[in-house]
């Protein structure tokens, strides 16, 4: 091994040896210093023979390079060495919990209402609104709901005091009525809101929810009627095999009348305590626009036809998520309403 | 309406089982709503004679009777009922009979052979009736199967009928749908013309014509009131929910079942003269048979005779009047009373009735007559008797009309999405014995007497599509023409709210919009609320004005549950008088007759601000809290928050929100006088915003955004404590010239180098041309004007 060699060898093991920043600099000027033993050897150059030179700075050069080599794999090292202390001393405990302020949740109803607003408005249903204190004739004349009918006794419906003619909205009706009133057909509106009945117990509350939907046009159809709720009723539960069933029933504002039973969400049909053993759970209201209603609201009955369904969201939610009682609702219990984020 | 299957059968018997008849009715709209079997099941009981009852050799309480059970041979039965007597007909179980839950065998009971056993009521499943055997008639046939002779193998339907379908009200009717829906024939019981053997009749005067267009009535004399009722009827009676209580009594009630005419009887010896159909006289009094004494209404008729009113007619019959089992004479009626005439007088009396039920949705007034003949027919039968002619009086002014009503069938299968075809339509109308006339695709059908809802078209498009099934009518998804629903963006969705609200740590909640009175006096100093005439309890009585006192009682609520940090919101509407609105910011809401009834959004937070958590500090939510959370909700919608009086919150410690100079709001602490009283432990911060303001929003405009450097200066400004840091920025502003980009308060303080009764207030002033980088001096000059402003106008000293 030739000095040079062992110059190299000596240097590059000595940084090797060295485990701090600064003392590598310094063992680099031992070598590559102003008085460095390569810087030495440079100057040594001078002395020697012309042919000589050539060949011996050749090999000085290869040697200072090799070792500037060595420093520099040296200082990387150390640099990776100084990086992983820091990195090391940087670590979090990263399961400690997030901070600031959780997040809170709707109201289970409330959410159900928008899911039905968005999968009405995906066909082109637009959201009416419409007052609660309600006059006696959009909620029941304008219905076809004749003076002595008894939805409209004082055991179902809340009066005003000292107003004759007000009242609560029985269900959300009245706001087609209105719609009717203002817009000409085509319609295609769903009508959602708090409603009002005297009736309090473990299924009744005196104040529950309504979504109501009407479509007139001059070509729909009770087989239309059926397919919209329908689809919806498969798309609110995503269950594409749900069944419905259409029953005759009575209502004064349609003709005919539906009442409208669904497969039962938890027994598929089989029959369980949920759907009282019957395989089926009635689920809406329904039937095509009594043509007294049109009439009074001025819309050709000849020219035009609608159908009209009312459902209760509240009753939905409690088959959607389970609930079992309608009044935790209205409570306002934090530990039931923060299951609903 | 519930009645025995067995009894429909008898009228109609189409071929199907009880679950298939029951759901076709349901198909139909006559939903049944409970099918059950009269008795459990099972086999090997019969009828049995007890011959002998004697002691058991080694039992007290135990007997050793021998009885007759037409096996041939009397069998040795051991039996521990304390009823058991010689001579009585009881059930009896064979060996190898099965009961619920047991089966019989031949065993020693306390080492007495016993062959079977005597039943009781209950041990056969028949009622909750365990006191001693259940005895059966003396002329039960002795070894005849228990189930055939009580006619066990029956079940009982319950219909619940939608008010416009009172034809059914009766087997006959029930019958008659049964027919159409199946085809089977209907087989009525015969109805025979009495035979008049009584020259008593008494005369019947239509006073109240409008009232009663129709009454029939006629004696029957000689009659054996005390003659039992036939098990029979006894038995269709107690199957459809009916006591019975005496021949006659029973007999009505067995006719208003099987027609569906309500009959009444009066003792003849208690009536005057002829009977009148007629409207009270002033402050006239009646004793009811349900014991109760009433004042009927004026416009409530009543049958009277030509001294006292007698009964309210079509309601409920007179104690006085009323027959007992020393009637030797009756007075027989079978009328037909208006629908609104009857309607809601039994519920304004507190009561109903079987009578008035019926009446009030419509009685089939073309056979008044033929349930008279029918009850007379069946007393004669039961009690003996010799009848009187009728007496009829019509109204026929007053008497329902039935005009033809037109159905055309295309029209039908365009509202229905079907083809029916004139030739079907026709057979369904033959099904339900509507009469009709027929020309092509159109029919003029008279709507028979015993039905009361069919007035137009889709009345019969309805029976069509019944009768047709609603089952057979597809499913099918709507063509319409499409269009793009409207979406304006400078007004966005209250889910935008609502979402919000629930990213910032609000649990929304839905309360009731009737509350307590006292509510409405504390927080919204409403001493007169407006209040419902029949609240469901008092303390749900007023109309809420505001959405803070449901949110109280949200906080209320869930402390009591040692849930310690709230935040709720709701969004409802409120109640007011248009007169007396206590809320300048709801002027624009809807107005019903005086009320008006705006949505707001109102939001609560107690406790403290963050839930407790390693990387925070704990402290209490305050004011600026729920501020910041009004200020999201508006963004970018610039509030301007000034001092308020308000009877909910504390006087220092709430704002009046207005946008645009617009009121639309407040936020604030609740009063501690209401901490107080609700014993909340600790000030709530509330929020209560019209929701038709927030809902605002603009659209947003470009400016161009610069491209020269900013300048950025702070100014300390001391001023007095009490100046609102508001009015200074805004005076700031004010001054500053139009590159002035923002004026941002970014410290408050007091203390140590602030003079008592002072406070210094900082200010970031950022400065930022958009067509030049700004100059010392210009920037200097723009400094010099605000702090100018300042000095001048607030008396503010630069802070050193």
């Amino acid at each position: 091994m030739s000095d040079l060699d062992q110059l190299v060898a000596q240097a590059t093991a000595e940084f090797a040896g060295i485990g701090e920043a600064a003392l590598l600099e310094q063992a680099k000027a031992r070598y590559l210093g102003k008085n460095g033993a390569v810087t030495e050897l440079l100057k040594g150059l001078g002395k020697l023979a012309a042919d000589e030179r050539k060949n011996a700075g050749a090999a000085i050069n290869s040697a200072k390079e090799r070792i500037e080599a060595a420093l520099n794999a040296r200082r990387e090292a150390l640099r990776q060495v100084a990086l992983d202390l820091q990195l090391k001393a940087e670590a979090l405990d990263i399961t400690l919990p997030g901070r600031g302020l959780p997040t809170g949740g709707l109201h289970p109803v409330t959410r159900t209402l928008e899911r039905i607003e968005a999968l009405f408005r995906s066909i082109g249903f637009d959201v009416a609104d419409g007052p609660e204190i309600e006059d006696d004739f959009h909620n029941f004349t304008a219905l076809n709901t004749p003076e002595n009918h008894p939805a409209r006794s004082m055991h179902d419906t809340f009066y005003l005091e000292n107003s004759p003619g007000l009242l609560l909205r029985t269900h959300t009706s009245p706001i087609q009525v209105r719609y009717m009133e203002t817009h000409k057909p085509p319609i295609r509106i769903i009508a959602p809101g708090r409603v009002y009945r005297v009736d309090s117990d473990a299924t009744h509350s005196p104040m529950f929810h309504q979504v109501e939907g009407l479509w007139i046009d001059e070509n729909v159809s009770f087989a239309d009627l059926k397919g919209v709720f329908t689809d919806f009723l498969r798309n609110f539960f995503e269950k594409p095999d749900l069944r419905t069933r259409f029953r005759p029933s009575f209502f004064p504002f349609t003709e005919p009348s539906a009442e409208i039973d669904m497969s039962c969400v938890f027994c598929e049909g089989n029959g369980c305590r949920v759907c009282s053993h019957t395989g089926w759970l009635e689920i809406a209201g329904s039937g095509m626009v009594h043509p007294n209603v049109l009439k009074h609201v001025g819309i050709d009955s000849e020219k035009y036809i609608g159908f009209a369904f009312g459902m209760g969201p509240d009753r939905l939610t409690m088959l959607r998520y389970g609930v079992n009682d309608l009044r935790l609702f209205f409570d306002g219990d934090l530990r039931f309403l923060s299951q609903f984020k | 309406m519930q009645f025995s299957e067995h009894w429909l059968r008898e009228l109609v018997d189409p071929p199907l089982t009880s679950a298939e008849l029951a759901h076709s009715l349901t198909m139909a709209g006559l939903e049944v709503e409970a099918l059950t079997n009269v008795a459990p099941a099972f086999v090997g009981v019969v009828v049995a004679h007890v011959i002998s009852v004697d002691k058991h050799p080694d039992a007290d309480k135990l007997k050793l009777c021998r009885v007759d059970a037409g096996q041939g041979e009397t069998l040795q039965i051991v039996c521990g009922a304390p009823n058991v007597a010689v001579g009585m007909k009881v059930p009896c179980a064979l060996v190898g009979a099965e009961l619920p839950g047991i089966k019989i065998k031949a065993a020693k009971v306390r080492g007495v052979e016993s062959f079977g056993m005597l039943c009781s009521s209950r041990e056969l499943g028949l009622s909750e009736d365990h006191s001693g055997l259940m005895t059966l008639p003396e002329d039960a046939p002795v070894g005849e199967d228990i189930r055939a002779y009580l006619t066990l193998d029956d079940s009982l339907l319950t219909l619940k009928l939608t008010p416009n379908r009172a034809d059914c009200l009766s087997l006959k009717g029930i019958a008659r749908e049964v027919g159409a829906l199946t085809g089977a024939p209907v087989t009525l019981p015969p109805i025979r013309e009495t035979e008049i053997t009584s020259d008593d009749r008494r005369e019947v005067v239509l006073d109240a014509p409008a009232a009663c267009p129709r009454y029939c009535g006629r004696v029957v004399v000689g009659i054996d009131a005390k003659a039992p009722t036939p098990d029979w009827m006894k038995k269709r009676l107690e199957r459809s929910g009916i006591r019975s209580i005496s021949a006659v009594v029973d007999i009505t009630n067995y006719v208003m079942l099987e027609l569906g005419q309500p009959l009444h009887a009066f003792d003849n010896a208690r009536l005057e003269g002829a009977i009148h159909v007629r409207y009270p006289l002033h402050g006239e009094k009646l004793l009811l048979l349900n014991e109760q004494t009433v004042v009927p209404s004026a416009d409530t008729a009543l049958i009277a005779d030509e001294n006292r009113a007698l009964a309210l007619a079509g309601i409920m019959g007179g104690e006085e009047s009323g027959i007992s089992d020393a009637t030797a004479d009756l007075f027989l009626e079978s009328a037909f009373f208006a629908p609104d005439a009857v309607a809601g007088k039994a519920r304004a009396l507190g009561f109903s009735s079987d009578a008035s039920y019926r009446f009030e949705r419509g009685v089939d007034f073309d056979a008044t007559r033929e349930a008279l003949e029918r009850a007379t027919q069946l007393i004669q039968d039961i009690c003996g008797g010799r009848a009187g002619p009728v007496s009829e009086a019509i109204d026929h002014k007053h008497l329902p009309k039935r005009e033809a009503v037109r159905l055309r069938v295309p029209r039908a299968e365009k509202i229905l999405g079907i083809q029916l075809g004139a030739g079907v339509a026709a057979q369904l109308l033959k099904g339900l014995d509507f009469r009709f006339t027929r020309d092509g695709d159109v029919f003029d059908v008279l709507p028979p007497s015993h039905r009361f809802d069919i007035a137009v078209e889709e009345d019969l498009v309805e029976e069509l599509a019944r009768l047709h099934g609603y089952d057979n009518i597809p499913a099918r998804m709507p063509l319409g023409a499409l269009a793009i629903l409207p979406l304006n963006e400078e007004r966005r969705s209250v889910w935008r709210l609502r979402r919000l609200l629930a990213a910032r740590d609000y649990q929304e909640v839905v309360n009731y919009s009737f509350v307590d009175a006292s509510w409405e006096r504390d927080f919204c100093a409403i001493a007169d609320p407006v209040t419902l005439a029949n609240p469901i309890a008092s303390q749900m009585g007023a109309m809420r004005s505001s959405l803070i006192g449901g949110l109280v009682g949200n906080l209320v609520y869930n402390l009591n549950r040692r849930v310690e940090r709230v935040r709720v919101f709701e969004t409802g509407r409120c109640f007011l008088r248009a007169d007396k609105s206590q809320s300048p910011q709801d002027g624009e809401a809807e107005q019903i007759d005086g009320y008006l009834q705006p949505k707001r959004i109102a939001g609560l937070v107690y406790g403290s601000a963050v839930p407790e958590q390693w990387g925070l500090p704990q402290r209490r939510t305050d004011f600026f809290d729920a501020k910041a959370d009004v200020e999201a909700l508006l963004a970018p919608l610039q509030a301007h928050f000034a001092r308020l009086g308000h009877p909910a919150l504390h006087p220092g410690r709430a704002a009046a929100v207005s946008v645009g100079g617009k009121p639309i709001g407040v936020v604030g602490e609740l009063h501690p006088q209401w901490v107080q009283k609700y014993e909340l432990g600790a000030a709530p911060v509330v929020f209560e915003l019209d929701l038709d303001a927030v809902l605002q929003q603009p659209l947003p405009g470009y400016r161009e955004a610069s491209r020269f450097p900013a300048v950025v200066r702070d100014l300390a400004l001391v001023v007095d404590a009490e100046l609102p840091a508001q009015s200074l920025q805004e005076g700031l502003i004010a001054a500053a010239p139009p590159f002035v980009r923002e004026v941002v308060l970014f410290d408050v303080y007091q203390g140590k180098g602030v003079e008592v009764g002072k406070k210094s207030l900082a200010f970031r002033v950022v400065m930022q041309d958009t067509e030049k980088t700004l100059s010392d001096g210009e920037v200097e000059a723009a400094v010099l004007k605000m702090i100018e402003a300042a000095t001048g106008k607030f008396a503010a000293k630069l802070r050193s």
